[in-house]
C-alpha cells in the first residue's frame, strides 16, 4: 500500500491538486472583472490575513477552546455510554433511538436556541460541539466492541475470564481502529460545530468574525478566517493520526508478516 | 485403561432451537492420554468444546472430570482454538502470559514464568514482536505455549493446524508429538485431518454426521516417534483407511473393523 511510497509521493499529489483549485481562482478572480468585495483573489485573502493576523489568532482561541473541551466532553460521554450499553441489552435499545434523533435536530435551529437558553458564553459552544461528535463516536465505539473476534472471546472464557475481564482484554483494545477512525471524522465536525455555535451568537471567535466581517462586505476576511478554521481542522486532524500511531504501534506491522 | 478416566462424557445432548447437534455422545478420556475427535463438518465437534469451557449446557447427560460433574466456571481445561486468537495489540510475550494474567499473576510473575519456555518453543528472541510479524507456524507454536503455560488439567485443541500450509502443517505434528512425548499432557483434540488424527492420537473417536453421536472408537497402538519407519507406516496406513471408511460411509462400516 501508500506506505511504501516516499513522501513526495505521498503528499505531492495533493499538493499539487491545491494549487490548481488556487491558481484557476487566482486567474478568475484576476481577469474576469469580479469586484474584491465580491470575490477577492487568494493573494488578497492572504494580505489580509497578514494585516489582521492579530485579530484572527484573537478570535481563534476560543474556537479551538470550546472545539476541545467540547471533544472532550463527548468523548468522555461517548466512552461511558458506549461501556454500558454494551454490558446492558436494555440499555443500548432505549437510548439508542434517542441518539438517532438527536442527530436528526438541524443544527441551524438548535444553534440559536442554545444560545438563548444558555449565553453567550463558553457552555452553549460545548454543548453544541458535543452534540455534533458524540454520535459518531459513539457508533464508532459500539461498531468496535462488536467486531470483537469470536474465538478470542471463548478463548478468555475458557481461561476463567469474567465479563470485564473479557470487555478489558479483548473488547476494548478490538475498538481500538473503530475508535480512531471515528475520531478522525469527528474531529472536522467538532470545528464545524463549535464555528457554527459562535456563528448564532458569541463574544468572540471564529464563528463571529467571519459573521462580522460578512456584515462589513469584507469577504477577503470571511475567507481568511475560513483558512484558518481549516487549518486548525487540518492539524487536530494530524494530531490524531500522531496519537493513533502511538497508542496503537502493532499496525505498521499488520500488512506484512514476517516470512 | 485401569484407572478411572478423568474426562467422562455419557450420552450428552444438545440441541440449539430446531437443529439436534449433538445426540448422545460418550466419550472419555485416561491420564496422560491423546484422543482425537473426527467428523465430518459441521457434526458438532466445536459444539462439544462449548460445552466443556463455553459456559453452555447440555440438555441431556452428564459431563464428569475427576468423577466430579463439571460445573461452570471450574476452569479445568486449557483450550487451543482453531485460529490462533493471539491478540494482534499484544506482544507475543503477554500473549503467552493471558492465561495467567486472568488468573490473577502479576504481570511481571507471569512473564518469569513464561520467559524461560520461549527456547523450547522455538520462539527465542521474538518475545517482544507482535503477532503480525510471525510466521503461521510461530503463531500456532505461540498459542500452544499460552495454553500449556495455564498448568490446567487438560488441553483441548480445536483443529489447531487447520489454518496451515501442508509443510507448516505436517512440521507443526511432528513438533507437537515430540513436545507431547515429553510432557505427557492429558489432551482432547477435534480434527477433520485423518492423517493427523492417527499420528498423534492413542485413540480416536469418530463422529456421525450431525446429529452427532460416536460411530466408533479406534486404538493406535503404534509406538512414538512416528516417524518414517516402513513398518509402523504401514500400520498407520492400514488404520488410517479404516478411520477414512468409517468416516466416509457412517452407517455400516462403524461394527466391521476394530
Amino acid at each position: 500500500m501508500s506506505e511504501n511510497l516516499s513522501f513526495p509521493a505521498k503528499v505531492g499529489p495533493a499538493v499539487v491538486a491545491v494549487g490548481v483549485v488556487v491558481l484557476a481562482w487566482h486567474l478568475y478572480a484576476d481577469l474576469s472583472g469580479i469586484g474584491v468585495t465580491t470575490l477577492p483573489s487568494p493573494l488578497r485573502v492572504a494580505q489580509q490575513a497578514w494585516v489582521h493576523r492579530q485579530a484572527l489568532f484573537d478570535n481563534a482561541v476560543p474556537t479551538v477552546r470550546a472545539t476541545l473541551l467540547g471533544f472532550a466532553c463527548s468523548l468522555t460521554a461517548a466512552l461511558l455510554l458506549s461501556v454500558l450499553m454494551d454490558f446492558s441489552g436494555l440499555l443500548r435499545r432505549a437510548l439508542f433511538p434517542v441518539f438517532i434523533i438527536s442527530q436528526t435536530l438541524p443544527l441551524v435551529a438548535i444553534a440559536p436556541l442554545v444560545v438563548l437558553w444558555f449565553g453567550f458564553g463558553l457552555f452553549p459552544k460545548i454543548m453544541l460541539v458535543a452534540l455534533v461528535t458524540f454520535f459518531p463516536m459513539l457508533v464508532a465505539l459500539v461498531q468496535g466492541y462488536a467486531a470483537t473476534e469470536k474465538e478470542i472471546v471463548l478463548l478468555l472464557r475458557s481461561m476463567g475470564a469474567s465479563r470485564w475481564g473479557v470487555f478489558r482484554l479483548a473488547r476494548l483494545p478490538s475498538a481500538l481502529p473503530f475508535f480512531f477512525a471515528g475520531l478522525r471524522i469527528s474531529i472536522t465536525y467538532a470545528v464545524v460545530g463549535a464555528i457554527f455555535a459562535e456563528y448564532a451568537g458569541a463574544a468572540r471567535g471564529l464563528g463571529i468574525y467571519i459573521l462580522n466581517a460578512k456584515n462589513n462586505f469584507r469577504p477577503d476576511l470571511v475567507l481568511a478566517a475560513v483558512g484558518v478554521s481549516a487549518g486548525l481542522t487540518l492539524i487536530l486532524f494530524g494530531l490524531t493520526v500522531l496519537i493513533q500511531r502511538a497508542a496503537m504501534p502493532w499496525i505498521r506491522f499488520d500488512r506484512d508478516p514476517a516470512p | 485403561m485401569t484407572a478411572a478416566a478423568r474426562l467422562q462424557l455419557r450420552g450428552v445432548q444438545k440441541a440449539f432451537g430446531e437443529t439436534e447437534v449433538l445426540a448422545g455422545v460418550d466419550l472419555q478420556v485416561h491420564e496422560g492420554e491423546f484422543v482425537s475427535i473426527l467428523g465430518p463438518s459441521g457434526a458438532g465437534k466445536s459444539t462439544l468444546f462449548q460445552l466443556l469451557i463455553g459456559g453452555i449446557r447440555p440438555d441431556g447427560g452428564t459431563i464428569h472430570f475427576d468423577r466430579a460433574p463439571l460445573h461452570n466456571g471450574t476452569a479445568r481445561f486449557a483450550f487451543m482454538p482453531q485460529r490462533d486468537a493471539l491478540m494482534p495489540w499484544r506482544r507475543i510475550l503477554d500473549n503467552t502470559t493471558l492465561g495467567l494474567e486472568v488468573q490473577g499473576m502479576d504481570r511481571r510473575a507471569a512473564r518469569a514464568k513464561v520467559a524461560p519456555l520461549f527456547a523450547e518453543f522455538g520462539l527465542q528472541g521474538f518475545e517482544r514482536h507482535y503477532p503480525a510479524q510471525l510466521s503461521g507456524g510461530m503463531r500456532q507454536r505461540a498459542a500452544l505455549l499460552r495454553t500449556i503455560v495455564q498448568d490446567r488439567d487438560m488441553l483441548l485443541l480445536d483443529e489447531p493446524f487447520g489454518a496451515l500450509d501442508a509443510l507448516t502443517r505436517a512440521a507443526m505434528q511432528r513438533w507437537l508429538q515430540t513436545m507431547w512425548k515429553r510432557h505427557r499432557w492429558t489432551a482432547l483434540l477435534v480434527t477433520h485431518d485423518v492423517r493427523e488424527a492417527v499420528f498423534l492420537s492413542d485413540r480416536i473417536y469418530v463422529l456421525s454426521p450431525r446429529p452427532a453421536r460416536v460411530l466408533h472408537e479406534f486404538h493406535v497402538p503404534l509406538p512414538r516417534p512416528r516417524d518414517a519407519s516402513s513398518s509402523r507406516l504401514e500400520e498407520a496406513s492400514r488404520i488410517e483407511a479404516m478411520v477414512l471408511a468409517t468416516l466416509l460411509t457412517p452407517e455400516p462400516a462403524g461394527e466391521q473393523s476394530s
